[in-house]
């Protein structure tokens, strides 16, 4: 039950931050689709021994979720619950990889580690990069990009509806499993002998509502086609935001940054 | 066994992105061609459907434990297996964008792995043959179990080649296996015994729920032999662009085996204490201006992504330390900065 209300809070509070109107919020989609896209292609692509070379694309969700009034706990948050898979598949590296390699003149750790940590520092980048896009976009208007991306309506059409239920659909089934679990002492989840009829119910029942769904919707003048009201054009400042983080993704993946920074100061600071 | 960004190269979540599309696309021209709009808000409403059975615990006999359901199954037995993939996709991309579980450049490969091997594979080959003869229980049962287990023994294998071509992660490939098929026979139990409930319970209750879905009526019907042509296509293409791009990037299997034959070298040459003692001769002779130069010539070489870290000298790993630490500062000034400008304005505003 504790795991539907979680994400329950968590679609709406993603809902809500997206009805901001920031500088950011108000970017055309599609422009926002595709940065995050270029932003994971670059983050992924890098050597997996490169860890400082990765650090400067913290800079992209620093100052989105700056420009867009993104709350940092919620979204570190998200971080940590999905983060023991890529920490577990990625704790391997230390293990099987013992090359060492000189981290100070007086210290060195196995390159596993550096692979470890640069996984785990792309598993940041990433899932911040993905929950940004949601918080600063909303599903409606990502739809709408999809749309321009010549996805197929069938498709888009279904993932709306999909979204647009499942808070309904939650709230249906956590009002059935705490119902079954307050007749039900002691037991953590559904007995084996129940789990035909309790969930076959909760089907039967979805299939109904898709059944009045669909006659309300043709009620409303429902033909097929799914009418969001139309997308803003793409203006200069679109491009010059897709065209400026560009810029900056490729000079990152091209120049070792920090590596640059770093030997300047230790070159001046001896 | 949704797959993260940070585990996969671009290359293999490109190519699956791919062939993902593929499928996808094929699916959604048979569904528009095939369907009539009544289904789009039934496929709509059973993606919120399965995203919310997907939260119910359900204890295991025996064992304490409790286990979930996936759902890919019972959307190919219930809407087809075009519908349901293409259901199966739309769960899949909110969870990546709402939860985070997997990536969105992963988002291929799990559609992949937790569509097709169900809609394309188990449910046409297992369960429409096992029910050929028309349904009972027994046939039901035996159906959504062998091809739940089966859809997710391939899917979890696909995990794990998608993980071994990526080449991000150091886990030897018959270790990786033998950690998730048998973790995924497992899961693959309980999904098939929560489908078999399901379908099952449904079909006594509502019969023409099943047959109507099974005779593809309304939902579209697959044909076998479209499916084998179709999966022959995939690992083609797959396959090509893999092995394309494997041979021209030296990444994953050969660039791991270009790293152990340089560790050999590495220990060939006198241990890494010996190194590390040049190492630090150097930095401690050396004067200012040429540790200079000795960098940007390292930082010049960085630009070759493949260059090998065992070889590396403390000089860069020092900059590069020093350097990270200034950029990821520099971000919190900045996305510091900017939080209190927009306050004032704010505050000015009012």
């Amino acid at each position: 039950m504790s795991n539907m209300i979680a994400s329950l809070y968590n679609i709406r509070l993603l809902d809500e931050l997206a009805e901001k109107t920031t500088i950011i919020h108000n970017l055309h989609p599609l422009v926002k689709v595709l940065t995050t896209c270029l932003y994971l292609i670059i983050t992924v692509s890098f050597n997996k021994y490169e860890l400082s070379g990765l650090l400067p694309l913290f800079f992209y969700p620093v100052i989105v979720m700056a420009l867009a009034d993104i709350p940092v706990v919620p979204l570190l948050k998200r971080m940590i619950v999905v983060s023991p898979f890529i920490i577990g598949i990625g704790l391997f590296n230390p293990l099987f990889d013992h090359d060492p390699v000189v981290i100070l003149p007086w210290m060195q750790i196995s390159g596993g580690w550096i692979s470890f940590f640069s996984i785990l520092t792309k598993g940041v980048l990433t899932i911040l990069a993905a929950l940004l896009l949601i918080a600063t976009t909303g599903m409606t208007r990502i739809a709408a990009a999809l749309g321009m991306m010549r996805i197929p309506k069938v498709f888009i059409l279904q993932l709306i509806l999909t979204y647009r239920y499942i808070s309904v659909l939650i709230e249906e089934v956590g009002r059935t499993v705490r119902a079954y679990s307050l007749r039900s002492r002691g037991e953590k989840g559904i007995r084996f002998s129940d789990w035909g009829s309790l969930t076959g119910q909760l089907l039967i029942r979805t299939l109904e509502r898709a059944q009045r769904v669909y006659y309300s919707m043709c009620c409303r003048g429902f033909t097929g086609e799914y009418n969001a009201g139309s997308e803003k054009r793409i203006r200069t400042g679109d491009i010059l935001y897709f065209a400026g983080w560009s810029l900056y993704f490729v000079v990152v993946r091209y120049f070792n940054i920090p590596a640059t920074i770093g030997s300047l100061i230790t070159g001046v600071g001896r | 066994m949704h797959m993260a960004d940070a585990l996969i190269s671009p290359v293999v979540g490109g190519a699956m992105w791919a062939a993902t599309a593929g499928v996808a696309a094929y699916s959604a021209k048979k569904v528009q061609n095939d369907l009539d709009e009544q289904k789009i808000p039934l496929m709509g409403v059973m993606g919120a459907f399965v995203f919310a059975a997907q939260m119910i615990n359900f204890t295991i006999p025996g064992t304490g434990s409790s286990g979930h359901l996936g759902g890919g199954m019972l959307l190919a037995i219930l809407l087809g297996p075009y519908a349901g993939f293409l259901v199966m996709a739309s769960i899949l991309v909110i969870q990546a964008l709402f939860f985070a579980d997997g990536g969105l450049l992963a988002l291929g490969c799990n559609i992949f792995n937790l569509g097709f091997y169900t809609c394309f594979i188990a449910y046409p080959l297992i369960y429409k043959w096992i029910t050929r003869k028309g349904y009972s229980t027994g046939r039901i049962f035996t159906g959504a179990m062998l091809s739940a287990i089966i859809g997710l023994q391939l899917g979890a294998f696909s995990v794990v080649l998608e993980t071994l071509f990526s080449g991000k992660s150091e886990l030897p490939f018959g270790t990786f296996v033998m950690l998730m098929q048998p973790i995924h026979l497992a899961i693959g139990v309980v999904e098939g015994l929560v489908t078999a409930a399901i379908v099952g319970f449904v079909w006594k209750a509502r019969p023409e729920i099943i047959e109507k879905a099974a005779s593809g009526k309304a939902l579209g019907r697959v044909s076998i032999k479209k499916v084998l042509a179709g999966l022959a296509v995939v690992a083609v293409i797959t396959g090509g662009i893999l092995s394309w791009f494997a041979s021209a990037y030296p990444d994953g299997l050969e660039w791991s085996m270009a790293k152990t034959s340089g560790k050999e070298e590495l220990e060939a040459s006198g241990g890494i204490h010996q190194i590390l003692a040049a190492v630090q001769e150097k930095i401690a002779f050396l004067p200012d201006y040429s540790f200079k130069v000795q960098e940007q010539e390292t930082s010049a070489g960085d630009a070759e992504p493949e260059e090998a870290w065992p070889a590396v000298d403390a000089g860069t790993s020092v900059s590069g330390l020093v350097g990270g630490a200034m950029t990821l500062l520099l971000a919190g000034i900045v996305g510091f900065c900017i939080n209190r400008v927009k306050k004032r304005n704010k505050a000015g505003a009012v």
